[in-house]
């Protein structure tokens, strides 16, 4: 239930001046603090009471995580606490990361975008995460300091659950690092939502699309579902098929069955579990069909 | 609780408050400022009653800590009039007959505003798109749009 006082309940705001001190008060005090960047999932949460917290510690600012940087031999990496408009239309992600601004655009609207991030959009581990997809197919890798220094975590084992991830407490997220794009790559992302733009997705499908002359197909297709299972989904079934077989419409067709297949959505106030399978089946056949035809054009 | 102290600047003019860590922009506005055209919808960050522009930017007030605004320049509707002069999007919002309870204008005023200084002349759908976090159960919109798009070709 929404609280309909503006305030926040009683806790205190934290503000570090480096990621060890930021690191070691978030340590400290497992479980009463947790990090915040924009706080557009922190404190709605505070607000319906699913978190109790002593402190909020805002890490914006601390060492790499305000900056976007590129390099056309090492790739992208976006600070943790980079505003999504930022990342929408940064020249360079816009001409090599296209899917990301594309995902980014769908998230909420434009004054929350001012706010959210992508990395705080993953580490909120929710299901129905609109960049998450993106980031999973773009080959992301979270840049994480703890209490322990510094290591990366990939994206494929950092999710545990419905907000539930890898990270333990003291652990930042201070940017996410992408490879270059493979050549020729096309992106999609196709978003159903009760309305047009801004609502929480029933079913989210990203799609990367690329030649890759190690398969038979001579293509390789990175698919990400969102809100059809307690994670971010990976079909990977369907992904092999695609490298397995020359690509058609049948072979699509069949991709996108076995993406139904791997789904294991749940009933909730946006949609049934029924309707979400199908729509993964009806998405990703017109998401992969997108990219198809551009990679052919 | 421990108190922070803030210096920032709001509406043109430099302001020193000492805020307690769990108080949002948007009480803090309201309540220590008595800037009261700032409105609480739905503290969510979903309705856009409470938008304000921050360093030029437009946020949800509610979702935003009064403690994160040391050195940050804010403006409300209260600031959008100059000299005594109406901004161009109040007065055709006025003219457009785009408000009736008036509870989201004040929202809905910050963040016109703020497309039209990313861009001047924005098509129906960019305004649309701009103004999707900004909710208003009366006017059913057209009329709002008509005042933005007036605003804009006023300002050509």
């Amino acid at each position: 239930m929404i609280n309909p006082h503006p305030g926040l309940p009683e806790l205190d705001y934290i503000k570090p001046a480096s990621l060890e001190e930021a690191s070691k008060f978030l340590a400290a005090h497992a479980g009463e603090a947790k990090p915040f960047m924009g706080g557009t999932d922190c404190f709605v949460r505070l607000r319906d009471g699913a978190w109790e917290l002593k402190y909020l510690v805002d890490v914006k600012g601390l060492d790499g995580t305000n900056t976007i940087t590129f390099d056309s031999q090492k790739g992208l990496i976006i600070g943790a606490a980079v505003p999504m408009n930022q990342v929408i239309s940064h020249p360079d992600i816009v001409k090599n990361y296209p899917l990301l601004s594309e995902a980014a655009r769908t998230v909420a609207s434009y004054q929350l975008r001012n706010r959210a991030t992508i990395v705080g959009n993953i580490c909120n581990a929710s299901p129905a995460g609109d960049t998450t997809g993106a980031c999973i197919v773009l080959g992301g890798v979270l840049n994480v300091f703890g209490p322990k220094g510094k290591r990366t975590e990939p994206l494929s084992s950092f999710f545990k659950g419905p907000g539930k991830t890898v990270l333990e407490a003291g652990d930042i997220v201070t940017s996410i690092s992408f490879p270059l794009p493979p050549n020729g790559a096309v992106g999609r992302y196709i978003k159903l939502g009760r309305n047009m733009l801004s609502d929480l997705s029933i079913v989210g499908v990203t799609v990367l699309g690329y030649p890759d002359k190690t398969t038979k197909s001579g293509y390789r297709f990175k698919i990400a579902l969102a809100s059809v299972a307690p994670t971010p989904l990976v079909p990977t079934q369907a992904e092999e098929l695609l490298a397995e077989k020359a690509i058609s419409e049948e072979t699509i067709m069949e991709a996108a069955q076995a993406a139904m297949d791997a789904a294991t959505p749940i009933d909730d106030v946006r949609g049934s579990a029924r309707y979400r399978k199908y729509m993964v089946r009806n998405l990703t056949r017109q998401a992969l069909t997108d990219v198809w035809k551009k990679l052919t054009e | 609780m421990s108190f922070h102290r803030i210096i920032l600047t709001v509406n043109g003019s430099t302001e020193q408050v000492d805020v307690p860590g769990n108080m949002t922009l948007l009480q803090m506005l309201r309540e220590k400022l008595a800037l009261t055209g700032t409105k609480n919808g739905c503290a969510a960050g979903e309705c856009g009653a409470c938008t304000v522009l921050m360093n030029g930017e437009p946020v949800n007030s509610c979702m935003v800590l009064a403690a994160e605004c040391d050195g940050a320049e804010i403006v409300t509707v209260e600031g959008l009039a100059q000299d005594g002069q109406l901004d161009i999007v109040q007065q055709t919002i006025i003219d457009e007959g785009g408000v009736q309870c008036g509870f989201c204008t004040p929202g809905m005023l910050i963040s016109a505003r703020a497309l039209l200084n990313r861009n001047p002349s924005p098509t129906e759908a960019e305004i649309r798109e701009a103004l999707v976090g900004n909710l208003c159960r009366c006017t059913g919109y057209a009329r709002i749009i008509s005042a933005v798009k007036a605003a804009a070709e006023a300002t050509q």
